[in-house]
């Protein structure tokens, strides 16, 4: 969450402008789960089909194989268990994690 | 110098003076009587005489968006309208100016509608008033040409980075013909110089944001930043004009001051009106009376204090408004120069006239006439009726 | 034809943290579109979900260069930015390829946006631009566009005592785009990544205007939990609510015929905004909507000379 001290209008690039490209994400959205996907790396094939229909960009990818879940990122919509073609993907209710 | 003198129309002595600048992008539409500009400058852009690239949008409020997108990637664009095309492009007008893009912009002053009126009067320039972009009106074709040459370089300026209007009047100017200095060409493009590019979107190694979304806790601040630019554009414009007059002769300032230092009754007007008031000063100052005029030419920002030490040794002022602000005080000038006379040492007695609607005339008889109303305010010490609708039928 | 593996190594150009709801469709749209790019690109938004989640001040979520103007001017404002590289490439002022797209919803492009749209195409300008067509005005909470289907309740189109949802069949945006005769025009569903992701190829590698219509499932507008997103998306192609196809240089080109095509009763089912198309006075709609869709099929079947 962002907790950065408000800058004034001194301080901010005028008119609007953001320079930073991509800093969203410092912004983390892992917090609006209420469950989370957790992978079978045994089942797993590395499809990629999670990769593909995941909205938040959330499926962490390294030279062609899947490395894990951004979880400070995932929100949660359980699209990649619904469409894991081998079901390796499981949700499970946040409450069971205490990071 | 290869100036020369020739006999042109404000329109095309303007669309010359956008040939001369040779902005990288123009995306126009045409209105009466702005087309003459556009229709002149397909010519030169047809003759492969410009590098512009011609955007024909399709409405207004497409001519100025794809400024925006134009300006936004980085580089100088410049487009021209009137009236209803003004009016129909106001949200990217605000859009334009808050994402600090300095567009030029010549908008020939014409009713906005309705009824539907072809002819000149101030409303549409006047309505875009709080739109944050600088404003300049023009008195006659030179000043026309002069001034759309040197909002190239007050828009672009760097404590600026504001975009820009230059007005002049509707088939009075636009479409009438007069004798001008066009400049010579390179020393044009020398003083406009190359355009001071701004995280431009085309800089793909520097990649940038244009037009996020504020919340409650950041727009305050940008709004803000746009007020300092637009404070510091009046001491741009003062630079700038001195400039001009070190390359070209001619000195432009925040405003005219004709036969005003020793005038006990003047009137103060913006535009065409100017050039008729001053030869009525000229027959009245032949005949003994201490008349004067101050023409307007920065409206925004406003230069509230030079008006008020300017006008506050007169007696009696006459404040003549080509708009009106339906349901105000008096006209848009009117309520501007009240508010700074405010802070005078000495308050003139001060009328508003809104004439010119619509385009109807006002000759020297007319102006000679508030002189008149303006003397019997001086002898009587009274004014007895404070904003007066000047020619209309009653 | 598309290899995740390969995609997978390319850098995104959409970052993580952006504000759009678990599930939008919307996001995986323009992932997938701009997967298919290999050169660098400058990005045009319209006023709406996509845009206000992805850059609210101080974060953006863009890692390209990025403009949103206003509502109804996406495709203006590229044009704006496209004709100046043009000018400035001209000029020998800039030497490298750069990439126009302008992103909108169904509400900037069939309705508010849809003369700036068709100015743009008109002019042949080389950009792409891509709808995500959620069939709704979804940021400013759920009212109906001309996109939203006929009999679907959105909050302009609630289902009351006398109307039960939308009266009108959606506008086929997708054909007016066609008969401006522009080189490239295509249907495509997140579903069928291939497919979007090799049309995104083809729209922006080919010279001037091309447009994708891109269905993007809405959990909160048509109601449906955020899981399905795909779901909904394969289902809309298989009861021949969203045919995929293309026409390129004026040829009309089907992508995928279903073997048997799902009642559209089952697409229904699967949302919320229809619920109450099931009750019994309102099931003669449901049999009209299906033949409408049956009929546009045909209409379709015959302008790419299929059976």
């Amino acid at each position: 969450m962002s907790d950065t001290k408000k800058l004034g209008w001194k301080e901010i690039p005028e008119g609007g402008l953001i320079t930073k490209a991509g800093n969203s994400a410092t912004y983390e959205t892992g917090s609006w789960r209420s469950v989370r996907p957790v992978r079978d790396e045994e089942k797993c094939t590395n499809c990629l089909i999670c990769w593909v229909y995941c909205p938040d960009c959330s499926i962490l990818v390294s030279d062609g194989k899947i490395k894990g879940i951004d979880y400070s990122h995932c929100k949660g919509c359980g699209i990649c268990a619904t469409e894991c073609p081998v079901k390796a993907i499981k949700m499970i209710d946040e409450k069971e994690f205490t990071d | 110098m290869n100036n020369k003198i020739t006999a042109i129309t404000g329109n095309e002595a303007v669309s010359y003076a956008i040939k001369q600048i040779n902005p990288d992008v123009m995306a126009a539409y045409p209105i009466t009587p702005q087309t003459d500009i556009v229709e002149k400058y397909s010519e030169y852009v047809a003759d492969g005489l410009v590098n512009t690239e011609f955007i024909t949008v399709e409405s207004e409020h497409s001519a100025m968006s794809a400024c925006v997108g134009a300006a936004a990637a980085g580089g100088r664009v410049m487009t021209a309208t009137s009236a209803n095309g003004l009016a129909l492009m106001f949200e990217i007008l605000y859009i334009a100016a808050s994402n600090r893009l300095p567009i030029i912009m010549p908008v020939v002053n014409r009713a906005l509608s309705a009824p539907v009126n072809i002819h000149c009067d101030h409303s549409d320039s006047m309505a875009a008033r709080d739109s944050s972009w600088i404003q300049i009106y023009s008195e006659n074709v030179q000043e026309a040409y002069d001034n759309t040459i040197q909002a190239v370089r007050i828009a672009e300026h760097m404590e600026v980075r504001l975009p820009i209007m230059v007005m002049y009047d509707g088939f009075i100017t636009s479409h009438g013909i007069e004798c001008v200095e066009l400049l010579d060409d390179d020393k044009v493009a020398k003083f406009v110089g190359e355009y001071p590019p701004h995280y431009p979107l085309l800089d793909i190694d520097h990649p940038v944001t244009y037009g996020p979304l504020d919340l409650y806790d950041y727009y305050f601040e940008h709004k803000r930043q746009q007020i300092e630019a637009m404070k510091k554009a009046k001491k741009v414009v003062l630079e700038i004009g001195k400039e001009f007059k070190q390359f070209f002769s001619r000195e432009y300032k925040l405003f005219e001051e004709y036969q005003l230092s020793d005038a006990e009754r003047a009137i103060v007007v913006l535009s065409s009106t100017a050039g008729t008031t001053k030869q009525v000063v000229d027959e009245l100052r032949a005949k003994g009376e201490k008349v004067g005029l101050l023409k307007l030419r920065l409206f925004r920002p406003f230069p509230y204090k030079e008006i008020a030490q300017t006008l506050s040794h007169l007696k009696a002022i006459a404040i003549l408004d080509r708009s009106d602000s339906f349901g105000a005080f008096g006209g848009p000038l009117f309520t501007e120069i009240r508010s700074a006379l405010l802070e005078a040492d000495k308050i003139p007695h001060n009328v508003n006239y809104i004439y010119g609607l619509g385009g109807r005339d006002i000759n020297q008889n007319d102006i000679a006439s508030i002189y008149a109303d303006l003397e019997k305010i001086v002898k009587t010490s009274r004014v007895e009726e404070q904003v007066k609708y000047f020619g209309v039928r009653e | 034809m598309a290899n995740l593996k390969e995609l997978s190594k390319k850098e995104e150009i959409l970052s993580r943290g952006h504000r759009l709801c678990a599930g939008c469709g919307a996001s995986i749209v323009v992932r997938q579109v701009l997967s298919a790019l290999d050169d660098p690109v400058v990005v045009a938004n319209a006023t709406g979900c996509l845009e206000v989640s992805t850059t609210i001040f101080p974060y953006t979520s863009w890692k390209s260069s990025f403009i949103h103007n206003a509502f109804e001017n996406a495709a203006a404002t590229i044009s704006g930015a496209e004709a100046m590289f043009r000018s400035l490439k001209k000029q020998g002022k800039i030497d490298k390829e750069i990439k126009f797209i302008a992103f909108g919803g169904d509400g900037g492009t069939y309705d508010i946006g849809i003369q700036s749209l068709s100015g743009a195409l008109e002019r042949g300008h080389n950009f792409v631009y891509v709808c995500y067509d959620n069939e709704g005005y979804m940021n400013t909470g759920i009212q109906r566009s001309s996109a939203t289907p006929r009999g679907a309740w959105t909050t302009t189109t609630p289902v009351g005592k006398v109307i039960p949802g939308k009266t009108q069949y959606r506008k086929d945006l997708t054909a007016v785009v066609a008969a401006h005769n522009i080189p490239y025009v295509a249907q495509a569903s997140i579903w069928r990544w291939n497919d979007l992701i090799e049309k995104s190829r083809k729209a922006f590698y080919t010279d001037g205007p091309a447009f994708i219509n891109v269905l993007s499932p809405c959990p909160r507008g048509w109601r449906f939990d955020s899981q399905n997103t795909i779901e909904l998306s394969k289902l809309a192609v298989q009861a021949n609510f969203w045919p995929l196809y293309e026409v390129e240089q004026g040829k009309w080109k089907l992508n995928y015929k279903p073997k048997e095509r799902k009642p559209i009763k089952e697409w229904m089912e699967a949302q919320g905004r229809y619920k109450h198309l099931f009750r019994p006075e309102n099931e003669h709609i449901i049999k009209e909507i299906q033949e409408d869709i049956d009929k546009n099929w045909g209409k379709l079947l015959a302008k790419c000379k299929e059976k």
